[in-house]
């Protein structure tokens, strides 16, 4: 029972994990860019709302009404006014652009906010469970935190097969060159990408915020942890981000019930075997 | 056909006066310790090793573009078996050193098979996660644990009973794994070897179809790296005396620091990484007041090299000056023989058939 029990955790941990994977995905997915800087700026998300909670005494969940169109906008201009002028063959100046980026966040945080640990509170909902059987019981908050997961994907997916946008985000990403020749201004449609980006970015960043404790140094935990489910699901599929979010989640909380210790290692040891067995992920579809 | 003879030019005038500039240099960095000024000389060790992880970084990722952001994972394996060598080998530090150097070179090798499967942005985080891992496997076992140890007072002494004369030994092997690190860079790069990487690094179909074998070539490059690498992590801790998982496996200082300090003096050439450490201490020493600032104005820095200087500082100055101080590339001349005279002073098709260089 105890196992069944930690099973269920680490799947539905599985589901914040595919959340930090989703904007990584999305960004590669569209202009082939690996966004350093990702888990520094889940955090970044984290502390806005952690400051218009301050400043407005709203909920982290209203506060999302500021950060998500705060998160599009920075994100639509980064992109357009710095990120662009960076892609192209070599892979050097995206890399050590966003990395730059990563490094410019963490210590502005540090210096603003010090070191200490944070929090964003939501109240009893974070700890309310419902029971499963005798011994099962289910968070309500990871639960729900699992379906946001899912409704991101879906949404996601609405998006890129439905609507003219998702098709100038499939085109560019077969080919930018012939895209361009079409009349779509990729500049323009890689800016949009990132900017949804963000707002996936924002998303995971305030309901872990509610979830764990993070600092200004929190941040390269979670791009490795995105990074990790990406690859296990397979460059570029959407839904394989979810699974691959799943088998780290599942990983790490069978580790962590071993020994506590072993929590973290044990989602790096399923990802390094992953790499070695399946070099490309169990859905590898790079374009979308 | 003509009978001409060709000079293959190693070097330039500029090159050599910036030798005679070098060698001095290090002649009056062996006077400091005259002076007496410990300070100075506690500094000048820590640019030394800054310098030879950036000559490292600069030799795998400008040269044979692997762009790892695990070296922190050699530098800290390094460190960490200085201290076992010493601890349960009884060994003494100074014998430890390259040997703590070739044992982080073996275990690159596994390292290097697994994220060879990884290829541009992909090998810089997988390369990443490794060190991640290193990093919770010296969590676990027992050398301090996560906590950490020092060095015993002990083997302290067996480097010299006094602090003057320890920090003595301390100074002169930092000036000579950097001075070394260089020496090996450049060497490397003027020979065969350094000829087929620049190739590989230029175009790699190509290089492949004259038949040079690129996975053998990078993976010599990446495990001589590391040995390096891990050697300069043994002479960090040395000097440091204490070792943590913490600050053994810190990515902000062995990697980013780093990185931004190749990429800011100039990726892909020995005299940028000599530019960037300048710039790298002359940031940390004046902003030390300011607590993080000199992280942010580094990164910033980078950011605006990689948008507006791609071939960073020394690059730009180079490439207006015609600078070089270490010259790695070959220039073809012709010499006329005397007897003829031909109207033709180029370079012609034979003079380009008739250079044959070996095959690597």
């Amino acid at each position: 029972m105890e196992w069944i029990s930690t099973l269920l955790q680490g799947l539905l941990l599985g589901g914040v994990y595919s959340l930090f994977a989703i904007g990584l995905s999305l960004v590669f997915g569209v202009m082939r860019l690996v966004n350093i800087a990702h888990g520094d700026l889940i955090v970044l998300a984290s502390f806005t709302s952690y400051v218009v909670v301050q400043a407005l005494g709203v909920g982290p969940l209203m506060s999302l009404v500021i950060v998500l169109p705060t998160f599009f906008l920075f994100g639509y201009l980064v992109q357009l006014l710095v990120l662009n002028r960076t892609l192209g063959d070599d892979m050097l100046p995206p890399m050590i652009v966003t990395f730059g980026l990563s490094i410019v966040i963490q210590n502005a945080l540090f210096d603003v906010f010090t070191a200490d640990n944070r929090k964003l509170n939501l109240g009893p909902i974070e700890t309310a469970s419902f029971r499963l059987g005798n011994d099962i019981a289910i968070g309500i908050y990871p639960l729900a935190v699992f379906a946001i997961a899912i409704a991101t994907i879906v949404a996601l997916q609405a998006l890129f097969y439905n609507t003219k946008l998702g098709r100038e985000f499939r085109a560019t990403s077969d080919d930018a060159e012939a895209a361009r020749m079409m009349g779509i201004n990729t500049k323009r449609v890689f800016a949009v990408a990132t900017g949804i980006g963000m707002v996936v970015i924002a998303i995971a960043g305030v309901l872990m915020g509610v979830r764990t404790t993070f600092d200004p140094f929190s941040g390269p935990v979670r791009l490795l942890f995105a990074f990790e489910a990406v690859i296990i699901g397979g460059l570029g599929s959407i839904w394989g981000t979810l699974f691959g979010g799943i088998v780290l989640g599942l990983a790490q909380a069978i580790g962590g019930q071993i020994d506590p210790q072993f929590q973290i290692m044990t989602g790096h040891i399923v990802f390094l075997v992953v790499l070695l067995l399946r070099p490309t992920g169990f859905f590898p579809k790079v374009q979308h | 056909m003509t009978n001409q003879t060709y000079i293959v030019a190693r070097a330039t005038t500029a090159s050599k006066a910036a030798l005679v500039i070098m060698v001095s240099c290090v002649v009056v960095l062996l006077l400091v310790p005259l002076t007496g000024d410990r300070g100075s000389m506690r500094l000048i060790v820590e640019i030394c090793y800054f310098l030879a992880l950036a000559q490292m970084w600069n030799l795998l990722a400008g040269y044979a573009g692997l762009l790892s952001v695990g070296q922190q994972a050699f530098s800290g394996f390094g460190g960490y078996m200085l201290f076992a060598f010493v601890v349960y080998g009884g060994l003494s530090p100074l014998i430890s050193l390259p040997l703590a150097g070739i044992l982080a070179g073996i275990v690159s090798l596994p390292v290097a098979i697994l994220m060879f499967r990884l290829s541009g942005p992909y090998f810089a985080i997988g390369t990443w996660v490794t060190a991640e891992v290193f990093k919770l496997v010296f969590f676990e076992i027992p050398l301090g644990g996560g906590s950490g140890m020092s060095l015993p007072i002990q083997a302290i002494r067996d480097i010299s009973p006094t602090t003057e004369g320890r920090e003595l030994i301390i100074y002169l092997t930092a000036l000579a794994i950097a001075v070394g690190s260089v020496a090996l860079v450049y060497s490397m790069l003027r020979s065969r070897f350094g000829l087929a990487l620049t190739a590989v690094r230029d175009n790699e179909r190509a290089s492949a179809s004259v038949g040079i074998d690129s996975f053998r070539l990078k993976l010599g490059v990446f495990v001589t790296v590391a040995a390096f690498t891990g050697m300069v992590g043994a002479l960090i801790f040395l000097q440091k005396l204490r070792i943590s998982p913490g600050s053994a496996f810190d990515v902000m200082e062995w990697s980013a620091g780093i990185i931004f300090i190749v990429v800011i003096g100039g990726i892909g050439r020995i005299e940028g990484p000599f530019v960037g450490v300048a710039v790298y201490f002359l940031l940390r020493e004046t902003t030390a007041n300011y607590g993080a600032w000199y992280m942010i104005l580094l990164g910033l820095l980078a950011i605006v090299i990689m948008l507006f200087a791609r071939q960073g500082l020394w690059g730009f100055l180079a490439e207006r000056y015609r600078l070089t101080v270490f010259p790695i590339e070959r220039r073809v001349r012709t010499v006329e023989p005397v007897e003829k005279a031909k109207p033709s002073n180029g370079i012609s098709d034979t003079a380009i058939s008739n250079l044959s260089l070996p095959p690597f």
